[in-house]
């Protein structure tokens, strides 16, 4: 695919995931960030974003499996996904994250159990949506092209 | 392990060279994520970072922790600016904030604290404690920029 052709698809990607919620605009606070002192800011961020969501992911899954839920603990750990996924701009898993917090605070474990299915949806969307964004750019950049700057 | 996180390459060894209008930023947060995104933000404001990943970390950096003695080499001297989240398990920003406004050495030090949560009577404790300014995360680089203009301020 010549350059041209990939850049555009770069930005009608971009553009529907801001569309579609999937990212806010700290996602492009992100990417202004993103300099000549540091090329690979955006994907750094987001892919310790990844670690740490996964690492949360397990943590939660964990939790709800004791016996006896440890519902603060299980709180923490959505509290802490919360502050990621707003500082990346992961603005669909940062909304799962506060009915979470309240069934948390129901001590419901069915309910916290149903939130972290759909925030693991979410997460795996989102990641995957990400991923695909940064082949992208790969490929522009392979064929010579500069990746175009998106409001 | 690494606990602490510099932005420059020099030897943490015996003393480091800095230029001397390059605020000195001692940032804390227990989130991976946060930390790295207030390193480059400040790094971006042309501050000299240093991360530290919960309380006690950063009270050892500074030379402030319980088993510490004064006399101990620290860094508390060369920090120019301490910025926390204020969440952070086993100590929070709110008693770092305290601990900090309880040294003679770093009492005068601004201490920024940053949280999630928009919560007056969180906020008013951490001001009436003497923190600097109080700022909701996510952090912006205009956040950022209005911090350092302060941080230049404050050293005269």
């Amino acid at each position: 695919m010549e350059v041209g052709q990939l850049q555009r698809s770069f930005v009608e990607y971009m553009a529907s995931l801001f569309r579609e919620g999937f990212l806010d605009a700290q996602f492009s606070q992100l990417q202004q960030l993103q300099d000549d002192s540091n090329p690979d800011f955006v994907v750094e961020v987001v892919s310790l974003f990844f670690e740490d969501s996964e690492r949360l992911l397990n943590d939660l899954t964990m939790a709800l499996d004791q016996p006896n839920v440890d519902f603060k603990q299980v709180d923490a750990h959505v509290h802490q996904l919360k502050g990621s996924s707003s500082s990346v701009g992961a603005q669909r898993v940062k909304n799962c994250c506060v009915p979470f917090r309240n069934c948390c605070e129901e001590q419901n474990t069915e309910t916290c159990l149903r939130c972290l299915q759909q925030i693991k949806q979410e997460y795996l969307l989102v990641k995957n949506k990400l991923q695909t964004l940064f082949e992208l750019e790969q490929q522009i950049v392979a064929a010579g092209g500069a990746i175009p700057m998106v409001q | 392990m690494e606990m602490f996180a510099n932005s420059s390459s020099i030897s943490k060894g015996m003393g480091e060279v800095v230029a001397s209008d390059e605020p000195h930023v001692l940032a804390v947060d227990d989130n991976l994520v946060d930390r790295k995104l207030v390193e480059i933000l400040l790094k971006k404001s042309s501050c000299k970072v240093t991360t530290a990943e919960d309380g006690l970390r950063a009270l050892e950096y500074l030379g402030l922790a319980a088993h510490q003695d004064s006399s101990a080499n620290s860094n508390g001297s060369k920090v120019n600016m301490i910025i926390t989240d204020y969440c952070m398990p086993g100590m929070t920003g709110y008693e770092l904030l305290k601990k900090i406004k309880e040294s003679s050495m770093m009492k005068d030090v601004p201490v920024v604290i940053m949280s999630s949560e928009n919560i007056p009577t969180r906020i008013n404790q951490c001001m009436e404690e003497g923190a600097q300014i109080f700022m909701l995360k996510p952090l912006k680089h205009s956040d950022v920029e209005r911090l350092r203009c302060q941080i230049m301020q404050c050293r005269g």
